[in-house]
């Protein structure tokens, strides 16, 4: 757990550039992003495809790393870390949920769970999370019996069950139809709220930008914009 | 290029470890065909063609002594196209610097002209002169063995007189291509020689001025064999004839025929396991890489592919790795065949020359089998995964009804961690695949077996031979029947410490319309050198009365069983016919022997005590002076040094066979790895995913690499077991089909056999898990969230 204490900042990003070499061509993905994410805050991050979105989700997660500037976790140096120290970060401190839900098929709703908890810290038990999305009765069932809104909310309890500091969703309802993924979003805002975790959430839908605290939009690789959002809604009043 | 080709070319570059470890399994299982069978195509052909170039005879006849006019009422005969006589005699050579026994055989070659049947190939110098008095010319087997040039002398013992012997030439025969000394069962080059010389000279120190004691001949056109024989040997009766005979009997031509048929055996079982293997191997593998591209297949399909486009792109990417294996396996095979070859005319045959030939049918066979295992497997795979709608075809292979599973079930699920059970999940979620694979490495471990087995075998073999059944330090043989007082001499001579006299009798054995020719061993009862064995390899003592067959002899020969009355037609002297019961059968596995009491067989050949030779124990140390001794002895014909024997064993057909061992275990080794290998690559494709989403989640590499590795290691744990049965059935099948009067194998399998079968599968797996640490150290984590699958 973060400390309580002065310094709200839980990510700290400065000049962040990402150039990816293909032969002759260069692609900027990321063109120097400043930003700041706070404690409890649950960020939306908007933009038109290819506008970078999803690769500054993955260098704030440790699963990439930026070809210039830095990122800090707390007091952690992100950029320059190890493969050993990323794979700690993540497992100890990052919950992701990822729009093709990435559940592991072999394994049942319970034991996807359970296979984060095993290796974390102080987590929540499996069932318990689980039943924080709602599935407490369908435990024992295969990935391949469960709906895909419900195979999304495993991958929440999933992210979640560690109680991890910092929750990142790429699309989570991408693939959900709306009546579905407003279900999801409402399990969201239910972990965010109640457990205080920085949630950040990529979406397309600039709809489901107004029960984010920020929004931040992103275009061609830099923040076009970033706004408080005060008149903040609900999940379940959010229409698409 | 067409955009499928282009995918063509790109697959086959992305799978370039798999697609060289998938041509390692086809190369492996090729050229261990291709050795065998070229190796055996070149010997015949090039034995054909020396038999043609240098007319070899085609029926023989040897007897006692017969004048030179008879040579004119023999050639006459009808069917007779051609006969030629001559004198031979066996003699004893001494070499300088060489104190052992050395047999040797003189033949006369004529004095003017050339002989015109079984002629000489001179290698080096030239032939004997006209009238010549000292002149020979010699084997090349023994004039390597020795380092005899021309210009060299040598000196032989004829008929109890000392001459001294000039070589002139070395040759070759086809008549000698297989040189043995009589009573020996292997080539030994240095102490059995066979050399040429003037007829005129070779008569006059034979005493056989104006007579022959040997002929050949070739048949007319239409001639009838067996009615030649009969002529010839109706002829011959009056001059102590013992019985003409073809070429099927013909002693270098019969082991040489052996030795091919079993190389033939040897050629096409060894082919068909390990090319069938290679096969099965191929077509399982190949199944699961396609099967892996359903996703693929659905999209093509989805796009308005028919079909057979499908079908032809996946057999196109196929049939370019079977037919690189194959190509490999050809060349790789013909280089090994032409080692073999050589191996094979260096220690065994001897030609003039090797008609070194690849058989384009067995090419073709290769091909064929190869292509069919590798499009069978590929469009199994294809039709299954198109005949999905391809939206389901799309989504991850399911339905991934995965159950608990057994262990689970019956509550030990608490023992193990997630990663454990997603193993067992994952193994007990598709038991067919699981099965195949543990099938496919118990295979490579079985054929790792096989190709190794041999050198145990033999050890074995020789073992029996010579350390149970026959003990003798030294084999001795009369110039002729011998009465058995010679045998207290024997044994008063210093270093001798036992003797035990045999007689053995040339004969053709006789069972309905199956019959043997070669001779009955009369030895002693209870005896301490010589022995024969029951099936346990338990000495028994012989009874009287009756003959003891080889098993082999009895059962795949002469189809008789204890009780029966074999007939036995003497060759030697008055060549009486006599019955005589079969008492038991003898476990032998090298050569067939008929073993009677010497007393029996004596009272056969209505005569008295009568030895033909003495197998004797020395005393260690006793060897050189005794040999010198025995040398001096003009009734001493040959002798025979059992650990000579052994040596020589292991020169000649010990080497031949180490070298195919040598190479069919390397082969087996490519096949064994190309297998576990591919079996751990196509596990981690159908994992990658999963393995990659783990770790976004936080486990680290140790721990995905157990989820992975820790199936390969329990698929390999289980396969080897498996594998050693695979082996033991594998060699079950090649000791029955290597029946033959040569040897018969053991079915003997040493813990060096099961070590190197499980240390390839082992060695394979850990090599395989190590390639897969660095991939997994290489997983794309971003590129599995942006994809569906
Ligand atoms: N592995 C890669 N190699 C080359 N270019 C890449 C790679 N990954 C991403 N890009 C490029 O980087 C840019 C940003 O990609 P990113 O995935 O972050 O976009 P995004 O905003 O998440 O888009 P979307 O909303 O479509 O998911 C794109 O132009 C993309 O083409
Ligand atoms: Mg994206």
């Amino acid at each position: 757990m973060p400390p309580d204490n002065a310094d709200p900042a839980i990510f700290v990003a400065h000049g962040l550039t990402k150039v990816y070499r293909m032969g002759e061509v260069e692609v900027h993905a990321l063109r120097g992003i400043d930003l700041t994410l706070n404690r409890g805050e649950l960020v939306v991050l908007l933009g038109p495809s290819g506008s970078g979105k999803s690769t500054l989700l993955n260098i704030l997660g440790g699963l990439d790393a930026p070809t210039g500037g830095e990122v800090r976790y707390l007091d952690h140096m992100l950029t320059g870390a190890s493969e050993a120290e990323l794979t700690r970060f993540r497992r100890e401190h990052v919950g992701f949920v990822f729009q093709f839900y990435n559940l592991i098929p072999s394994l049942t709703a319970r034991e996807n769970v359970a296979a984060v908890t095993e290796i974390a810290a102080a987590p929540m038990r499996p069932e318990d999370a689980l039943g924080l999305v709602g599935l407490g009765n369908r435990l024992d069932h295969f990935p391949a019996q469960l709906s895909g809104g419900e195979q999304q909310r495993v991958a929440i309890a999933r992210a979640v069950a560690k109680n991890p500091a910092v929750l990142l969703c790429d699309e989570p309802t991408g693939a959900l139809d709306s009546a579905t993924g407003v279900v999801v979003l409402e399990v969201l805002e239910k972990v965010n709220r109640e457990l205080g975790t920085l949630t950040v959430l990529i979406t397309h839908n600039a709809g489901i930008a107004d029960m984010a605290d920020r929004v931040i939009r992103l275009s061609d690789g830099m923040i076009a914009d970033i706004h408080a959002n005060p008149a903040k809604k609900a999940a379940r009043e959010l229409a698409w | 290029m067409k955009t499928l080709d282009r995918k063509l070319l790109r697959d086959l570059w992305h799978l370039r470890g798999q697609v060289l470890a998938i041509a390692a399994v086809i190369m492996g299982g090729v050229a261990t065909m291709v050795m065998s069978l070229s190796t055996y195509d070149s010997l015949v052909t090039t034995r054909d063609r020396f038999y043609g170039e240098y007319r070899f005879a085609e029926v023989f006849a040897t007897l006692k002594r017969a004048p030179e006019t008879l040579t004119e009422r023999l050639a006459a005969l009808p069917g007779v196209e051609h006969l030629e006589t001559r004198v031979r005699a066996g003699v004893k050579l001494e070499v300088a610097g060489f104190s052992d026994p050395i047999t040797g055989l003189l033949l006369s070659l004529p004095d003017v002209g050339e002989a015109q049947l079984n002629r000489l190939h001179l290698k080096r110098g030239r032939t004997v002169q006209a009238w010549s008095t000292d002149e020979v010319v010699l084997s090349d087997t023994f004039a390597d063995a020795h380092g005899f040039q021309p210009g060299d002398t040598l000196s032989a013992i004829i008929n109890g007189r000392r001459k001294t012997l000039t070589v002139v030439g070395v040759a070759v025969s086809p008549e000698y291509v297989y040189q043995i000394a009589p009573g020996s069962m292997f080539p030994d080059f240095k102490r059995y020689g066979v050399l040429w010389m003037g007829r005129h000279a070779l008569a006059a120190a034979y005493d056989m001025e104006g007579a022959f004691n040997q002929l050949s001949l070739t048949l007319a056109r239409d001639a009838h064999e067996q009615d030649v024989i009969d002529r010839v040997d109706a002829v011959l009766a009056d001059y102590g004839g013992t019985g003409a005979y073809g070429r099927e009997n013909q002693f270098s031509n019969r082991f040489l025929s052996e030795e091919l048929k079993q190389l033939k055996t040897m050629a096409t079982i060894f082919s068909a396991i390990f090319l069938g293997v290679a096969a099965f191997l191929l077509n399982v593998v190949l199944s699961r890489l396609i099967a892996l591209q359903r996703d693929q297949i659905a999209i093509l399909k989805a796009f308005g592919y028919g079909y057979l486009a499908i079908g032809a792109h996946f057999v196109k990417l196929v049939l370019l790795m079977a037919v690189l294996g194959v190509a490999a396996g050809v060349a790789l095979g013909g280089w090994f065949g032409q080692g073999l070859s050589n191996v094979y005319t260096e220690t065994t045959f001897r030609f003039p020359y090797l008609d070194y030939r690849i058989d384009l049918r067995v090419i073709l066979i290769a091909l064929a089998v190869s292509c069919l295992a590798a499009v069978s497997g590929t469009l199994y795979s294809v039709v299954r995964a198109a005949r999905l709608p391809p939206a389901e075809g799309m989504r991850p292979e399911m339905p991934a009804t995965y159950r608990t599973t057994l262990v689970e079930r019956i509550g030990l699920q608490r023992w193990f961690a997630t990663p454990t059970r997603m193993i067992l999940r994952h193994i007990g979620r598709r038991p067919l695949k699981s099965l195949l694979t543990v099938l496919g490495i118990a295979c490579a471990c079985g054929l790792m077996m096989v190709g190794n087995y041999q050198k145990g075998a033999i050890d074995f073999m020789v073992d029996v031979q010579f350390r149970q059944a026959s003990r003798e330090d030294l084999a001795l043989t009369f110039i002729e029947p011998t009465s058995g007082r010679a045998l207290h001499e024997l044994a008063a001579l210093p270093g001798v410490d036992f003797v035990e006299g045999f007689r053995d009798v040339p004969a053709i054995l006789r069972f309905g319309h199956h019959h043997y020719r070669s001779a009955v061993f009369g030895i002693q009862p209870q005896g301490q050198l010589h022995r024969s064995l029951d099936h346990r390899l338990q000495p028994v003592a012989l009874q009287p009365g009756g003959v003891v067959l080889t098993d082999h002899l009895a059962t795949n020969i002469l189809h008789v069983k204890p009780g029966d009355m074999l007939t036995v037609e003497v060759l030697e002297g008055s060549r009486p016919v006599r019955q005589v019961p079969v008492l038991g059968i003898t476990k032998q596995y090298l050569g067939v022997s008929a073993y009677m009491q010497q007393d029996s067989l004596n009272a056969l050949m209505r005569e008295g005590s009568t030895v033909t030779g003495a197998y004797l124990a020395l005393q260690p140390g006793a060897e050189a002076a005794l040999y010198a001794r025995l040398h001096e002895r003009p009734r001493v014909l040959g002798m025979v040094a059992n650990a000579a024997a052994i040596q020589s064993f292991y020169a000649t057909i010990g080497e031949f066979i180490l070298f195919y061992t040598l190479v069919s275990t390397l082969l087996a080794g490519a096949i064994g790895f190309g297998v576990v290998y591919n079996s751990a690559r196509i596990a981690l494709s159908e994992r990658g995913r999963e393995l990659a989403s783990l770790r976004v989640l936080g486990f680290s590499r140790g721990e995905i690499a157990y989820i992975l590795l820790g199936e390969l290691a329990l698929l390999t744990l289980v396969a080897i077991p498996v594998g050693f049965l695979v082996g033991v059935g594998l060699v079950g099948i090649l000791v029955v089909a290597f029946q033959s009067e040569l040897y018969r194998l053991p079915l003997i399998l040493t813990p060096e056999n099961y070590a190197m079968g499980a240390s390839v599968v082992i060695v394979s797996a850990l090599l395989s898990g190590l390639l897969l640490w660095r991939r997994l150290g290489r997983l794309d984590l971003v590129a599995v969230l942006k994809t569906r699958e």
